[in-house]
């Protein structure tokens, strides 16, 4: 038994949850904390925005698949984290959240610094929790770590009373905690997997969705496996790309407002619909009357509350999706023969071809294309982030990726800013690996003050900025649906992206033509510093195809 | 089968753990979600560590499935279970305070409260004050019998129920 403070007793649980990294700000009530934390081989990595620290966090985790940890103080340090916080809650992120509260006998007295960061955060975490006593601690921070990675994972906040890090306590650390904690059982009902298993092999032209819950659960390779054998197209989500090589022939892209031709074409003919670890989003339907009102659908989803929440399925299995997958996989290789299909084949070349085809061969520098040229330069194992925004779906349709957890980016709530911080924090997950933040001006500004983190903290990303001095899909959508109305949008030539990289110590390059580009990006790769590629765009560009909002995947917008 | 979309009144029984917040979780939960409370009662039950948190929700079949898995997925909800009106117990309690200006009305109204096993339970010169237990519809008839005389002030607890039987959700 040692006697030690609530802070210190936090850090040693940290230490003992594999805790590698922090991201955070220090402040008056998590001043103990830090003390702590001065002592712990766990690095701390000083941001300059909570809101970043809470991104990095969440980048942090998309990569590694580990939870990300961030901290900060109460009040306005706490706030600034909840943009950050509803970010994950929305793409089901693993992260603990830590801050610091006012001492417990001024709670409720409007103390400096004092917020109800338990209310304000209960919607947006999978659970938080307020410390009362520093005994309490060890098996508190135990809980939050399992609930932040277990089933559909999210994050949760640990908020921690001044008093309650200053007071001591006798503890046995080697001990363990016995977690009462529900294990909810993740198994597939054997008769649903029937279910599915009858129809998948009676199936015409089936169709894979694969979700974020594919790439949660690391079910990449089953997926494939089914995807295979049943020789069907995989469509994926936002949060799922990456789920399968977007370079496989039955790999058709994104679904959904700005899906692919291939995926928004190849769903309407679809008879059965697999649909593996994902939510229905408006953005992946569309008017959700018209989302395969004819085909059946088949829905693998770990958090049973999804199931019938947007569209009613067919055959509803609550299930992880690996364990899913992998029991489908064995009944269904002895039901069907592997068939050819080679009419399918031609047809997905087809169409992924009206897509890509003008990308590829395109000369100018143009968004389509530079994501065609940054796929080329990039190793496959690189990370690529997004902002949000026009930048977000030109990387979604174009930049293909090859692996799981190497595209990360803002998809339920779509937070711009998110893109840079959220590099950051992959970095350091993956410091062997390139990171590169497509981003946009609009979005780039919002968080680019952390160029002070990257630099001072030695975390190189490369940020290419595809600058339209606009709010380009706020632009898009006023010109496209509001007579070209364009109102607020406009942001002018502030600031001077590549002053503003010298400015933080980070090194910024200004680029004209493909060849640039190509020059630049590659020497950004191997920089030792932040590198922010600013690539000025024409105005106007469209990020197609587009389904107008409230329409159904039918009446995609493609040239 | 009946049709998915018919309205009706679901009562929603939750085992929840018994500390501070828990019932701030679940009404936020409702709130956010956009599912309306009709009424929610809340006490301990035979576990000092749980308490039992009682709502009815008026809707159709899919909303109350939605309501329940999603209060399933609170850390500190234990158990939900949509309770079977057929057979389950059902329980309301109302203080109603009634204008009694005279002998006549006090007579009247005791007598009223006598035919729905009420109790008076607090006399003043103007006013009686009386207890009902019972189903929802049996005070929702006492208190109609009672309005003419003119109702001053009422209080219900809202419903508690228990399953019938052996059974036990806890």
């Amino acid at each position: 038994m040692v006697v030690v403070n609530g802070a210190r007793a936090l850090v040693k649980t940290l230490e003992k949850q594999g805790v590698k990294v922090i991201f955070g700000i220090p402040g008056g009530a998590v001043l103990d904390i830090c003390e702590a934390l001065a002592d712990s081989s766990i690095r701390t990595i000083l941001t300059r925005h909570e809101q970043c620290a809470a991104h990095a966090a969440d980048g942090y985790a998309r990569a590694s698949g580990q939870v990300g940890v961030c901290l900060a103080t109460s009040g306005p340090g706490a706030t600034n984290l909840v943009t950050g916080i509803a970010t994950a809650y929305m793409d089901s992120s693993p992260i603990v959240a830590f801050t610091g509260q006012v001492p417990m006998r001024l709670i409720g007295r409007d103390a400096f610094q004092e917020v109800d960061i338990i209310g304000i955060t209960c919607p947006i975490t999978k659970h938080n929790f307020q410390v009362e006593r520093a005994s309490d601690i060890p098996l508190i921070v135990e809980k939050a770590f399992r609930i932040a990675s277990s089933g559909r994972p999210g994050p949760v906040l640990v908020d921690i009373p001044k008093n309650v890090q200053i007071e001591l306590f006798d503890v046995e650390f080697d001990g363990g905690f016995e977690v009462a904690f529900r294990q909810p059982n993740h198994a597939p009902h054997p008769l649903q997997v029937k279910k599915a298993v009858d129809l998948l092999a009676s199936a015409e032209s089936p169709m894979i969705i694969a979700g974020g819950g594919v790439i949660a659960s690391n079910a990449s390779q089953e997926l494939l496996a089914v995807a295979e054998l049943l020789m069907a197209p995989v469509a994926t989500t936002l949060m799922g790309k990456g789920a399968i090589p977007e370079n496989h022939p039955l790999a058709t892209g994104l679904l959904g407002m700005h899906g692919t031709v291939a995926s928004n074409r190849l769903i309407q003919e679809a008879d059965v619909v697999l649909a593996v670890g994902m939510r229905f989003s408006d953005r992946t339907t569309g008017k959700l009357e018209e989302f395969c009102s004819d085909a059946k659908i088949i829905h693998i989803e770990v958090d049973a509350a999804e199931i019938g929440k947007n569209i009613e399925a067919d055959v509803p299995i609550v299930a992880d999706a690996k364990q899913a997958l992998q029991e489908i996989y064995k009944l269904l290789k002895m039901k069907v023969v592997k068939r050819e299909r080679t009419a399918l084949m031609a047809k997905i070349k087809e169409l992924k071809e009206q897509l890509e085809g003008k990308a590829n061969c395109e000369r100018e520098l143009k968004p389509p294309r530079l994501m065609v040229e940054i796929r080329r330069v990039l190793p496959e194992n690189a990370i690529i982030t997004t902002e949000v925004g026009q930048n977000q779906m030109w990387a979604a349709l174009y930049l293909k990726v090859y692996k799981p957890r190497t595209f990360i980016s803002s998809g339920g709530l779509g937070t711009m800013g998110f893109g840079f911080p959220a590099a950051l924090g992959a970095k350091v997950a993956c410091p062997e690996v390139p990171v590169v933040d497509i981003a946009g001006d609009g979005s780039f500004i919002m968080t680019e003050q952390d160029l002070a983190t990257s630099v001072e903290e030695n975390i190189p990303v490369t940020i290419v900025v595809l600058n339209n001095s606009l709010l380009g899909m706020v632009a898009q959508w006023q010109r496209l649906f509001y007579n070209r109305r364009y109102f607020a949008v406009n942001l002018g030539k502030v600031p001077d992206f590549v002053k503003l990289a010298e400015a933080y110590g980070a090194q910024g390059f200004r680029v004209k033509t493909l060849e640039e580009f190509s020059s630049v990006f590659k020497k950004a790769l191997q920089s030792s510093v932040t590198t922010v590629i600013d690539v000025p765009i024409l105005p106007e560009e469209n990020v197609l195809p587009m389904v107008p909002p409230g329409k159904g995947l039918k009446w995609m917008i493609w040239e | 089968m009946e049709p998915k979309n018919t309205t009706q009144e679901y009562i929603v029984s939750a085992i929840v753990e018994h500390r501070p917040g828990v019932l701030f979780r679940v009404s936020n939960l409702f709130r956010r979600r956009g599912f309306n409370i009709q009424s929610i009662s809340v006490g301990s039950t035979e576990r000092k560590e749980f308490a039992r948190i009682t709502i009815t929700v008026s809707g159709d079949e899919k909303l109350v499935e939605q309501i329940v898995k999603q209060l399933r997925k609170l850390i500190e909800v234990v158990k939900v279970s949509i309770l079977d009106p057929k057979n389950t117990v059902v329980r309301e309690l109302a203080l109603v305070k009634v204008a009694a200006p005279d002998y006549k009305a006090k007579a009247d109204i005791i007598n009223y409260a006598e035919i729905f096993k009420g109790r008076v339970v607090d006399v003043s010169h103007k006013s009686l004050t009386i207890e009902v237990t019972g189903g929802p519809d049996k005070i929702d008839a006492f208190i109609n019998v009672l309005k003419p005389y003119g109702i001053k002030e009422m209080a219900r607890t809202g419903i508690t129920a228990l399953q019938r039987g052996e059974s036990q959700i806890t």
